[in-house]
């Protein structure tokens, strides 16, 4: 019988792993919350696009938000770092707390907010420059004091898991990369500014099996450093590496016949996915509709 | 028993022979006759452009020597030159850049990146970009010979007169292009850098530009060649005139290849003629490499995200 490719028996080994991580034990309520979402209103123009949402993410941990399309998770990952200032009408009603300063207050400089809540996207999204360039780009235009820009860009690239990969060829394009490698790559790219908080929106969502337990994995390593919510559309994936998920879901207004995303319910991930307090988290769970 | 019994006895009636006719509904004769009319349509264009070449270049063959580039006008054909011509459209088209692509440029990057759409101002503002690129040259030079006679200039037939008269006519040129340049450039390469904590003008300054270059310095090289081969607004402002000597900075006189060769064309004699479909040999030359060189950029550098 022929011996299975490294390649998969690497991926086999690694999901083990996480299945273990998965079973870290977690505090009822987070210790120490680094963001502090209270009863949060997010509004598209006139339109409530997510009502009444409160979380609490703590620090050093792994948040999941899961939940069906247009149940407003995506939303309130983008008002965790004021990106969905930059889309025309957005707004956000009530107040989201960095260790309990509200970002959303007046004076607050939302670019400040993004170095140190950074972000990483659904799709790759390297810049058309090098490697290299790509991860000191940060460090450059916030003006960070880096003693050695060489090492700086080797610590973010070896944190990201990317250094072996790529330390021959920091001068090529970042568009050589293979995606899951564009992945890690961006994930270097928010490390280098050393940032408190990584969002992740979707990140595995363009990438294969194999790519996808690679980012798990680099996640499971960066808790210790890093807040990380993720926004899934992957059940197994938020089981694999959360340690808490919130389950959003879209109600319709009985007065109003609008349609607007809710928190149904915000636990440890084992509690979500064994013993769920909500019937629609149960059925979401189990797969009766979403 | 089969695995695939049908469900119906319909699947039957349903299970049809492809016809063996040899007629083809992609070949009827209405189809022939669109497909002959777009050809003619295309032909038509063609053979005039070509005709024109091959008669242009007929013509103007024996004079295309050294004396064209290096020969000051003259009343004797066979001295005459157009190296003043030359110099002259040189000078103007590098000051029109000068003046119209940082003009241009910032423009589009305003409209497109930071101008809020839901103010009238801004919409009337593109409405009339738009508006502008249909404006017929010679008002552009009726605009500069305004614009200095404003200022109280009294020789009017200058390089930097001419230029602004360019400028304004290619900035509509160069505004649309940049504007699609920098449209094409995907949300998320902008949205990367303003996650890390860039500023938005750092975004467009060092990501979104670079990004768009290359569909920028095609639209300029395409508005440039445009203003090459423009001579309207520049007889306008009296740029019809008999130099024997080079321009030298922006003040000076100057002539254009443009409206050398409309000048030679007006001459009785033949030679002149001659002399002129050798100057717009040169001239077409010019503009073909100019237009050659923005497709080159466009290919080169197209999207590479």
């Amino acid at each position: 019988m022929p011996e299975p490719m490294p390649q998969v028996r690497d991926a086999i080994e690694v999901e083990l792993e996480h299945h273990q991580q998965a079973t870290r034990d977690v505090p009822d309520r987070p210790e120490r919350a680094v963001l502090e979402v209270d009863n949060v209103n997010v509004y598209y123009g006139d339109y409530l696009a997510v009502r009444n949402v409160s979380v609490d993410f703590g620090h050093n941990e792994i948040t999941a938000l899961i939940g069906p399309s247009g149940c407003g998770k995506s939303t309130i990952l983008r008002s965790l770092n004021r990106m969905n200032d930059l889309i025309v009408g957005a707004r956000v009603d009530g107040p989201i707390r960095y260790w309990g300063q509200d970002m959303y207050a007046p004076g607050i400089d939302p670019i400040e907010v993004r170095r140190r809540i950074g972000m990483v996207f659904q799709k790759p999204n390297p810049f058309p420059k090098s490697i290299y360039d790509n991860i000191a780009y940060g460090p450059r235009v916030t003006g960070m004091n880096v003693p050695s820009m060489d090492d700086h860009v080797e610590q973010a690239l070896t944190k990201a898991a990317l250094w072996d990969e790529v330390k021959d060829k920091l001068k090529q394009s970042a568009y050589g990369l293979s995606g899951g490698q564009q992945q890690r790559l961006c994930i270097a790219r928010t490390i280098a500014v050393q940032p408190d908080v990584i969002l992740m929106d979707e990140p595995c969502a363009s990438l294969d099996p194999i790519a996808t337990l690679r980012i798990e994995e680099l996640m499971a390593e960066l808790r210790d450093q890093y807040t990380i919510i993720i926004v899934t559309h992957n059940m197994q994936q938020a089981a694999r590496v959360a340690d808490r998920t919130a389950f959003f879901t879209a109600a319709i207004d009985p007065d109003t016949g609008e349609r607007h995303g809710e928190l149904v319910e915000y636990d440890k991930t084992t509690k979500i996915f064994e013993s769920p307090a909500d019937s629609r988290t149960e059925g979401y769970i189990s797969g009766r509709f979403g | 028993m089969s695995l695939y019994t049908p469900a119906a006895s319909g699947a039957d009636a349903r299970r049809a022979v492809l016809s063996t006719s040899g007629r083809s509904k992609e070949q009827t004769p209405q189809s022939v006759l669109f497909i002959v009319l777009l050809w003619l349509s295309l032909l038509i264009g063609f053979v005039t452009l070509a005709v024109l070449l091959v008669d242009t270049f007929a013509d103007g063959l024996t004079r295309l020597d050294g004396r064209l580039f290096t020969g000051y006008p003259s009343s004797r054909a066979e001295e005459a030159g157009a190296r003043p011509a030359i110099l002259g459209s040189l000078w103007v088209v590098g000051t029109t850049a000068v003046l119209a692509v940082p003009l241009g440029v910032a423009a589009a990057v305003h409209l497109e990146e930071f101008a809020d759409r839901k103010r009238w101002w801004n919409r009337l503002v593109e409405i009339n970009i738009s508006n502008l690129s249909a404006v017929p040259a010679i008002i552009y030079g009726m605009l500069a010979l305004g614009a200095l006679a404003l200022i109280g200039v009294q020789q009017k037939n200058i390089v930097i007169g001419g230029a602004i008269a360019l400028a304004m006519l290619i900035l509509p040129v160069i505004i649309i292009s940049t504007r699609e340049a920098v449209r094409a450039v995907p949300r998320e390469l902008r949205d990367g850098s303003l996650a890390i904590g860039a500023t938005p003008l750092q975004t467009t300054w060092r990501i979104t530009l670079p990004a768009a270059l290359p569909g920028i310095a095609t639209g300029t090289i395409l508005g440039l060649s445009r203003a090459l081969g423009e001579a309207a607004p520049l007889l306008l402002l009296g740029g019809l005139v008999f130099l024997r000597f080079d321009p030298n900075g922006m003040l000076s006189q100057f002539t254009t290849m443009p409206i050398q060769i409309f000048s030679w064309t007006a001459q009785p004699q033949a030679e002149f003629h001659t002399l002129a479909a050798g100057a717009s040999m040169l001239l077409m030359a010019l503009v073909l490499l100019m237009n050659g060189a923005a497709i080159y950029i466009r290919n080169r550098y197209q999207k590479r995200w």
